[in-house]
């Protein structure tokens, strides 16, 4: 086996509002609309992607949060409802998952080579976090292709920005290797967002638009600085930047997404596509694709 | 009604205890411990547990179960090899609510959650599983709001008492928490558990001695540097103790017996037993404010509050927070507080006005100018404290404008004053002068009047006034 590759990659945020504001069938709550800029975005990225043939969505959320290593769903099916802990008048969200385990468990053997900390979940009863849930259904709505869910490994909070940095470009790096070997074609979606800071109340219309915007200029000036060096193949400049980029914008980048993402890429040096640009409740989140099958042609 | 705190316990957020004490001496000494709480929960005739867990974390406010009979199977993030933990049981809904609508009358953000399925946290179901298995005592459980400080963490607790209060129930308040909660970061086999360094057991110990003194308010005041020294950074930080000292009053004035300590995966866990003491005078030291209400302190959701600079900018205010509109009605419109970035700085916990029924009461109003504290025809004293000249006239025309303001910001105005206190601290000196501006504003409004001397006032000011007018 072998000439397995990663055809595509994004950074592909999970506010719970999106798929609030879209009101697909599995979820429970109606809303009106709601953040259209983000959701537009989500349709150009998804009608890309819909170009491509793929095999398997592989995506790390920050809210499977594990202290002790990093660990990976291991069975083959999740169905459940997922309700968000922190907006359950949002998402109430019926899901059916598909997971590619051959694949998660050679990721899972590639980094453990590596020396990393790992585990297989395989508690049929585990619930699948609402933030992998958001960014595959917000990536691929129809859910027919199988998912590798990984978790995000906490380094940062028990040591460092720094450690994390390194820990998880090096489970990029693994991640790369083991889709690589496995001959199958993925997306690699680092499922967070930029600066986050949210804000502390709600509206009484949570799609009320009205009340949407960042929470701070410093941390528009963050999420710009960040984006402009993504779109414009600066990604070890934005891989360097990470640490003070996460504590200054207090951003969802401490859960290793995005530094796990541009190390499975191998940094590139080509320009991303972002799609787009808005603020959920405070936060900063933008839609950006790396479109790694075109570099390719090119090459 | 008569409700009180019965008592209070400390509990770990770990699944060990649960679901795999046969499989370590500590956590079955956890476990077992958990087994002597329980019982003197039902000796102390706790009607309903109400829990604080540092593994629900929340950002929209604080939020409540409401959901009289939450049940799911849930499995931990991280321990999911140790087995699931199904939970179903019955959630005190009267109380849940009781203190969500006292949560808004103290301006916190706050709602209750009542959704098939909403995953209740670990350390939640743990406590209740191992604390309440029969179900014999209904629940209220609360989250942690991950970016609450200690005010506003204090309020919560008096909400809290707020809703013993008014339901009348006999409490037990349980905090499951972490004490130092660094885990090991790599799978360990049972029998190696340890306390991940010696330096987290040696504060997880001095936090026990206190707790085992009953020095529940001495360990709340030492929050913030206990979470610096042997607290990852997680979002919730050690808030669990200025909630538990909250709800017993912010004093030391309780038993305390440690019925465990234990490592758990390296992180400390202890099950804590505190029992008020009425008969106690337990020493603390009062180094931080004893607050009543939330203003917030955010301004994060909107700018409609603000107030324009000369330049025609917003503006920030210190004092208005987040939660006001327009209309100066802060979050929690049913508690009818009423704040004005035009009008001074209140200079202690309470609104400038507050709306009940048909009627506004205003809190005393001075001259000082909204902003810059400055008191326009002077101070009545210099900054080493000597009496000086001032002008009463300014000082009179500066207060009612400054009434005029609150009266507006709350969609009244002058002309619906109804009755009127002022305080003189010179009435020999002042009534004349202060008594011709009154005249200016209020001969055609006809409102009553009531005017006093007193000694001070709490700043360099010479009259005060307190306004009944309708809304």
């Amino acid at each position: 086996m072998g000439d397995g590759k990663i055809v595509a990659a994004a950074l592909a945020p999970h506010p719970p509002h999106l798929v609030y504001a879209e009101n697909p069938p599995q979820n429970e709550p109606v809303s009106e609309c709601g953040w259209e800029n983000l959701r537009w975005a989500y349709e150009r990225m998804r009608a890309n992607l819909d170009q491509l043939d793929y095999d398997v969505i592989v995506i790390l959320s920050p809210h499977w949060q594990t202290y002790i290593g990093t660990h990976f769903l291991g069975l083959e099916k999740f169905k459940s409802l997922s309700v968000d802990p922190v907006f359950p008048n949002l998402f109430r969200y019926h899901y059916d998952i598909d997971v590619d385990v051959e694949l998660a468990r050679a990721i899972h053997d590639e980094a453990a080579a590596e020396g990393l900390a790992v585990k297989m979940m395989e508690n049929p009863d585990f619930r699948v976090d609402y933030g992998t849930i958001t960014s595959c259904h917000l990536t691929r709505p129809q859910w027919d292709k199988p998912i590798v869910c990984i978790s995000s490994n906490r380094s940062r909070q028990y040591y460092s920005v720094e450690v994390m940095q390194e820990m998880t470009a090096q489970l990029g790096r693994a991640t790369a290797r083991a889709i690589e070997k496995s001959g199958k074609r993925a997306v690699v979606l680092a499922s967070n967002s930029l600066s986050h800071r949210h804000f502390v109340t709600e509206s009484d219309v949570p799609e009320d638009m009205s009340k949407e915007h960042i929470s701070s200029h410093h941390l528009y000036l963050w999420d710009m600085k960040m984006i402009e060096l993504l779109r414009s193949g600066r990604t070890k400049e934005a891989h360097d930047l990470m640490p003070e980029f996460t504590e200054q914008a207090m951003s969802e980048t401490d859960g290793g997404g995005l530094t796990w993402l541009l190390a499975a890429l191998d940094y590139p040096k080509y320009e991303a596509i972002v799609h787009g640009y808005g603020t959920i409740i405070g936060t900063g989140n933008a839609i950006i694709e790396w479109p790694c099958h075109a570099q390719e042609e090119r090459e | 009604m008569s409700g009180e705190v019965v008592m209070s316990a400390v509990v770990p957020v770990h699944p060990h205890p649960l679901l795999a004490a046969e499989q370590n001496k500590g956590w079955k000494n956890l476990a077992s411990a958990y087994e002597e709480l329980r019982q003197r929960i039902i000796a102390s005739g706790a009607e309903t547990l109400v829990i604080y867990s540092t593994t629900w974390a929340s950002i929209i406010g604080h939020q409540l179960i409401n959901d009289p009979n939450p049940n799911w199977t849930l499995v931990d993030d991280d321990f999911h090899d140790l087995g699931s933990m199904p939970y179903d049981f019955p959630v005190d809904v009267e109380f849940a609510n009781t203190w969500n609508d006292a949560n808004e009358k103290r301006g916190l953000t706050s709602r209750c959650i009542n959704y098939f399925g909403f995953p209740i946290d670990v350390g939640s179901v743990v406590a209740v599983s191992l604390l309440n298995p029969d179900n014999r005592i209904p629940v209220s459980i609360v989250s942690s709001n991950v970016y609450s400080n200690r005010a506003e963490t204090i309020v919560l607790a008096k909400s809290c008492l707020d809703a013993i209060e008014k339901t009348g129930r006999k409490v037990a308040v349980i905090c499951a928490m972490s004490l130092s909660n660094r885990m090991f970061t790599e799978p360990i086999e049972p029998k190696d558990d340890h306390i991940h360094s010696l330096k987290d057991d040696e504060w997880n110990r001095k936090i026990l001695e206190f707790l085992g003194q009953g020095r529940l308010e001495d360990v709340a005041q030492l929050s913030r540097q206990i979470h610096s020294q042997v607290r990852v950074q997680k979002v919730v930080s050690f808030k669990p103790m200025w909630f538990l000292s909250g709800v017993n009053g912010q004093n030391n004035n309780l038993i305390g017996e440690v019925l465990a300590y234990e490592p758990l995966h390296g992180a400390g866990g202890a099950v804590v037993h505190l029992l008020p003491d009425p008969n106690r005078t337990g020493d603390k030291e009062y180094d931080e404010d004893n607050v009543e209400y939330y203003p917030g302190d955010r301004d994060v959701l909107d700018n409609d509050g603000k107030a324009q600079d000369e330049d025609g900018e917003n503006s920030d205010s210190q004092d208005s927070g987040e939660a006001e509109s327009a209309e100066g009605i802060v979050a929690g419109k049913d508690a009818g507080l009423i704040f004005s970035d035009s009008a001074p700085k209140p200079v202690g916990a309470y609104p400038h006005a507050r709306k009940v029924g048909d009627l506004l009461y205003l809190s005393g109003v001075g001259p000082r100018q909204a902003g810059s504290d400055e008191i326009p025809g002077g101070a009545t004293k210099n900054g080493s404290g000597q009496s000086q000249e001032y002008d009463i006239k300014a000082q009179t025309r500066a207060c009612i404008e400054n009434v005029k303001t609150i009266l507006e910001a709350a969609g009244s105005s002058l002309d619906k004053a109804q009755d009127i206190t002022v305080f003189l601290i010179d009435m020999e000196r002042d009534f004349s002068g202060y008594n011709e501006v009154y005249s200016e504003y209020f001969t055609a409004i006809g409102a009553t009047r009531t005017t006093l001397a007193i000694t001070a006032l709490p700043t360099p000011i010479a009259v005060e006034m307190k306004v009944i007018a309708l809304s």
